[in-house]
């Protein structure tokens, strides 16, 4: 067990890590909105069409042991993580609401969960597509 | 092989969470309870039907809220439904811009022994003074002596300390209580966790 880990096993950790924070990203969401109800706002869903996705790409690509899923969850990795920033932006009063499509339905910037101060579903989304974009990084470098 | 078997294992570990986790959270008790109580019901908040009866809906709403609008008939109709049995509690959540005033407006009219025809008045005309494109407050007053408000009087009593303590201490509570959204109904303390007339139905007959 103590053997330095194989170029290729490190690649498939990587790909399972990834996978996992997807796979956490995902329920956790449906978690909040289907268990305990809290409506999920447009960026919320947003966000969320760029990650249910990846919990399916990451699992396919685990078992086929596909070295391309760079190119297929990268895009998508980036599209949320655009929104997961402009969303956390939208939090912190850094950008006004009122330039977001939030001023129907349920408002962008109300926290529904706010653990210790700063964890917010907004913030747990953003540090998932993060997670995600650092491993996806580091497994393009150690598989090419 | 056995990284396979890793992937099938963690998968059933995760779903078997998700399904454990709601099983564990439908059934904890979500009610109010401890110092959490009071910030429920104040001595201040306005009662319907029997004050001791024994069941208890509180109702966190906003005068600008369609939602509230529309659930305003539904409530008052399951009162009739159970004379004496439920009394309904209400309290303010006034989320929207300009809707403190609106309230101050009620709890005014409450001077006046015109509680419920301000705020019948206030819903029926709603469209008009809370519409999405020009919200304007003002056009209420032209629909207020419809229930037989005294104008000049309202707006001199609105401006008492009394209904700005009464009003900032429901927004303090909303905020105890974890309100986000109107309309929100607690029945005995519980929360309506699921939203919907079918599922505030189900929780009223629960506690009746």
């Amino acid at each position: 067990m103590n053997q330095p880990l194989k170029s290729s096993n490190l690649v498939w950790a990587t790909l399972f890590l990834c996978w996992l924070t997807a796979m956490i990203a995902t329920l956790g969401s449906l978690f909040f909105s289907e268990v305990m109800f809290f409506p999920p706002c447009v960026m919320c869903w947003y966000q969320r069409i760029c990650m249910y996705p990846l919990a399916v790409i990451f699992l396919v690509a685990l078992f086929s042991n596909d070295k391309n899923v760079f190119k297929y969850a990268m895009p998508l990795v980036i599209l949320g993580l655009f929104f997961a920033i402009y969303h956390n932006l939208l939090y912190f009063g850094i950008l006004p609401e009122s330039v977001a499509p939030c001023s129907q339905g349920v408002s962008c910037t109300s926290d529904y969960v706010n653990w210790f101060g700063f964890i917010t579903i907004q913030f747990l989304s953003l540090v998932s597509f993060v997670i995600v974009f650092v491993l996806l990084l580091f497994l393009k470098r150690k598989a090419s | 092989m056995k990284k396979q078997t890793i992937v099938i294992a963690s998968l059933f570990v995760l779903v078997l969470l998700f399904v454990g986790g709601s099983y564990f959270y439908k059934n904890a008790d979500h009610s109010v309870t401890g110092e959490k109580t009071t910030a429920l019901m104040r001595p201040h908040a306005y009662v319907i039907g029997n004050p001791n009866a024994k069941t208890t809906i509180v109702e966190f709403f906003d005068p600008a809220c369609e939602t509230c609008k529309s659930f305003y008939p539904f409530v008052k109709n399951i009162l009739k439904q159970n004379p004496d049995k439920i009394k309904l509690v209400l309290r303010y959540a006034p989320f929207h811009t300009d809707s403190y005033y609106v309230v101050a407006m009620i709890e005014a009219a409450r001077l006046q022994g015109k509680y419920l025809e301000a705020l019948e008045v206030i819903y029926k005309y709603q469209d008009k003074w809370a519409s999405h494109h020009t919200p304007n407050i003002g056009l209420i007053w032209g629909f207020l002596p419809e229930a037989g408000i005294d104008i000049e009087k309202l707006k001199d009593d609105m401006k008492k300390p009394e209904i700005d303590a009464l009003i900032k201490q429901d927004i303090a509570d909303t905020k105890t209580l974890g309100v986000k959204a109107t309309p929100e109904f607690f029945v005995n303390g519980k929360p309506l966790l699921k939203f919907g007339y079918k599922e505030l139905q189900a929780l009223i007959e629960s506690e009746l």
